[in-house]
């Protein structure tokens, strides 16, 4: 599998200058169908299944410490008495409240955090028991290193989970539509970049800078709206284009578009692939709203727009309600994509 | 202007909006002389089709004189008679250049929707509802024409209004329903349902070659008119065991194609009505395939059953092993009606059918309210409603 992490198109490490932008050789880039069916690349390295994982295990935990805490006394090795029973019925409701928090948002961090605070706890609890003669020591003893065990586990997961937390908000969409025209037809509308806004609902204008350089700006209210300077990566006539926005822009951004003849006379397959790395904070926020809920689904909306507005030469619009005293009479959109001002 | 608008199950109204505009390049504005309430128009009323909302203009059957005309539209003028196909096809795209207009893959701005419910979109429909595509219809006065340099045929001089409004939809949807049987000499077809678009395809099957026609219904002026207009013999279900009476009148064999131009909201007596009326208000399931089941059973082996009754979603006891271990074959489709219009208005110029035929009441636009009651519970044995703006 391909790397997930945020990355341009083609490797950072050269500089602009240096890219051949016609004469780049080498496979096109393709998508995975997997991520047509993601909305957003929630990659993390395996941290949100053992975290689930994790999870199901402190319920499991919690369970049987409060409804069977002496037979679970007896089992680590301490005492079975009422203080102890009492304190394991403590240790259960603190490990279903944990266990509840994990697989509520298995992604989030928090709830594994949370398992290795109860960790140092018993732990701690653990290493009283050792101490007491009350205490049956081997089996204190080994609870002690399962505990270690499983807050070592805890701890990698918690840590894993922190990393990918910034690749979450990575938005990464892929659509592909086809489109009843020749290549050089829509490579030719694309590469002028100013045309991007005719069907990219949540870009405001593209100015043209120069041979390879360009000023995107979205949607938004004042302040809101975000900008960057985009750079040609690659660029093969009636094939492929590629993209990414220059350092020190608002937003990483990279994407590209493919244009492959479809079999037997029936187009061009036109396939997208758009990513943004929002900084943190706001304009992370920012950046998610100009997508609405579903993302994927804006973008195949402009697909589809770009469809239309090459094989009719027009936006398709109907607007047919009454409404009370309103007769709409605009391009018809799903309530969830209109852009959220 | 004033225009029929659906404001909620079984409720029309006759209510004053502002007139359409032109909105892109290849619109066109109809002043409209004739529109017709079709039996699909009935599922929208009686509240099976999703995503309407209060106020949408209805009406897909219309026709009228161009008034106004978008700057890329060449081929009509100003003053030009049209009759306006009930589906919105751009004629640019795949589909519509196969000839497959109903599947046309821009003119639905909707299409999210009608992807949610069926997988893949098709095409744009005047007055039928946001899913497909949310278009003002024809129950009006004005009606805005997307397209208009493919979908409106210019209609000579000579003819009535009422001789070739139905070009519109339901001749064609009959004459499809008919084409896709594929008719060979000595096919005998068996029709469900003779509300007007099987009486159009009992027409049509004799056109294609059909040497018999059989049509199956419950109200005996339909039963009458399919005799009478189409020349087929008739079979009152509510009288007769279907299958039975079939499997005597075909030697046996069964018809070699069977029409289903019923669709989700048909109709038995017995305890299956019961079973799917239930389940449909339970939302079960979305339509009762009794004609369907029937037409499916009752087909000859290898025979070809032809759906031609709307279905909008999701239907139970479809009798799959009888489809696959005899050979069946299915065809069906909203009618690709830019692909029939001429060479059925040829026929129609040619006396070899005279649609006005079926029409049994004229009413005035403002009287749309009593008409879709009348048409909905079969009073005055309604077949046709043509309305007059």
């Amino acid at each position: 599998m391909e790397s997930t992490r945020f990355e341009p198109a083609e490797p950072a490490s050269s500089t602009g200058s240096e890219i051949n932008l016609s004469r780049t050789t080498g496979a096109l880039p393709r998508a995975r169908p997997e991520e047509y069916a993601a909305k957003n690349n929630a990659t993390d390295g395996g941290g949100r299944q053992l975290a689930e994982a994790l999870g199901w295990f402190s319920l499991g935990l919690g369970i049987a410490s409060i409804a069977a805490p002496g037979a679970v006394a007896r089992l680590i090795g301490v005492r079975d008495e009422e203080s102890n029973r009492n304190l394991l019925r403590f240790v259960g409701l603190r490990e279903i409240a944990s266990g509840i928090g994990i697989l509520a948002q298995p992604a989030a961090p928090g709830g594994v955090w949370s398992r290795v605070v109860g960790d140092v706890m018993d732990l701690t609890l653990l290493g009283s028991a050792l101490g007491s003669e009350q205490s049956n020591r081997g089996r204190v003893a080994a609870t002690t290193a399962m505990v270690a065990g499983v807050a070592a586990v805890d701890l990698m997961a918690g840590k894993k989970l922190a990393a990918s937390e910034g690749e979450d908000r990575c938005i990464t969409l892929v659509k592909v539509t086809t489109i009843n025209r020749s290549a050089e037809e829509l490579y030719g509308f694309w590469r002028d970049f100013r045309n991007l806004p005719r069907f990219m609902n949540h870009l405001e204008s593209v100015e043209i800078l120069d041979d390879r350089r360009s000023r995107w700006q979205t949607k938004g209210p004042a302040g809101r709206s975000v900008a960057w300077t985009a750079e040609v990566v690659d660029d093969r006539p009636n094939q492929f284009i590629s993209w990414r926005s220059l350092p020190g822009s608002d937003v990483e951004t990279s994407g590209w578009v493919r244009f492959d003849p479809a079999p037997g006379d029936r187009g061009t397959e036109v396939r997208v692939e758009l990513r943004y790395l929002p900084p943190a904070g706001m304009l992370g926020a920012t950046i998610a709203r100009l997508f609405g809920r579903e993302p994927g689904q804006e973008l195949k909306e402009d697909l589809r727009t770009f469809k239309q507005v090459m094989e009719t030469g027009e936006l398709v619009r109907s607007g047919a309600s009454l409404h009370g005293a309103t007769f709409p009479q605009q391009p018809a959109q799903p309530p969830e994509m209109r852009m959220a001002a | 202007m004033k225009a029929a608008c659906w404001m909620s199950r079984n409720q029309v109204s006759v209510e004053e909006v502002p007139d359409p505009q032109i909105l892109n390049p290849r619109d066109a504005i109809v002043r409209i002389t004739s529109t017709a309430i079709c039996g699909s128009d009935l599922h929208l009323y009686d509240g099976f089709i999703p995503s309407m909302q209060k106020g949408d203009i209805l009406g897909h059957e219309f026709m009228g004189e161009v008034v106004e005309l978008g700057s890329d539209v060449k081929n009509l003028q100003v003053g030009d008679r049209v009759a306006v196909p009930f589906p919105i096809s751009c004629g640019n795209c795949w589909q519509c250049q196969k000839g497959m207009f109903t599947l046309c893959e821009n003119s639905n701005p909707n299409a999210w929707m009608a992807e949610k419910m069926w997988g893949y979109s098709p095409c744009g429909i005047f007055g039928y509802s946001h899913m497909l595509g949310g278009y003002a219809g024809g129950q009006a006065e004005y009606a805005r024409v997307p397209f208009a340099d493919v979908g409106p045929l210019k209609i000579p001089e000579e003819l009535t209004d009422e001789q070739v409004l139905f070009l519109t939809d339901i001749l064609p949807t009959g004459y499809m329903a008919a084409d896709n049987c594929g008719i060979q000499p000595g096919d005998i077809v068996a029709i469900w349902g003779c509300g007007p678009v099987g009486q159009f395809a009992v027409k049509s099957a004799f056109l294609l070659g059909a040497e018999r026609v059989i049509a199956i219904d419950r109200f005996p002026n339909r039963l009458q008119m399919a005799r009478e207009f189409g020349g087929a013999e008739t079979l009152n279900y509510e009288e007769v065991d279907v299958l039975e009476a079939l499997r005597e009148m075909t030697g046996g064999r069964g018809p070699d194609a069977c029409i289903d131009a019923v669709g989700m909201e048909a109709h038995t007596p017995g305890p299956e009505y019961w079973y799917d009326r239930t389940k449909q208000a339970m939302r079960l399931e979305t339509d009762r395939p009794f004609a369907l089941r029937q037409a499916i059973h009752a087909c000859r082996n290898g025979g070809t059953v032809s759906i031609i009754g709307v279905y909008g979603g999701f239907i139970d006891k479809f009798p799959i092993g009888s489809v696959m271990n005899r050979s069946l074959t299915i065809r069906t489709g909203q009618a690709h009606v830019q692909r029939y219009m001429r060479p059925l208005l040829e026929r129609i110029q040619k006396g070899e059918v005279d649609p006005s035929r079926i029409i049994t009441h004229q009413m005035r636009l403002e009287d749309a309210p009593q008409a879709y009651d009348l048409f909905a519970n079969h009073h005055e044995e309604c077949v046709k409603i043509v309305l007059k703006p």
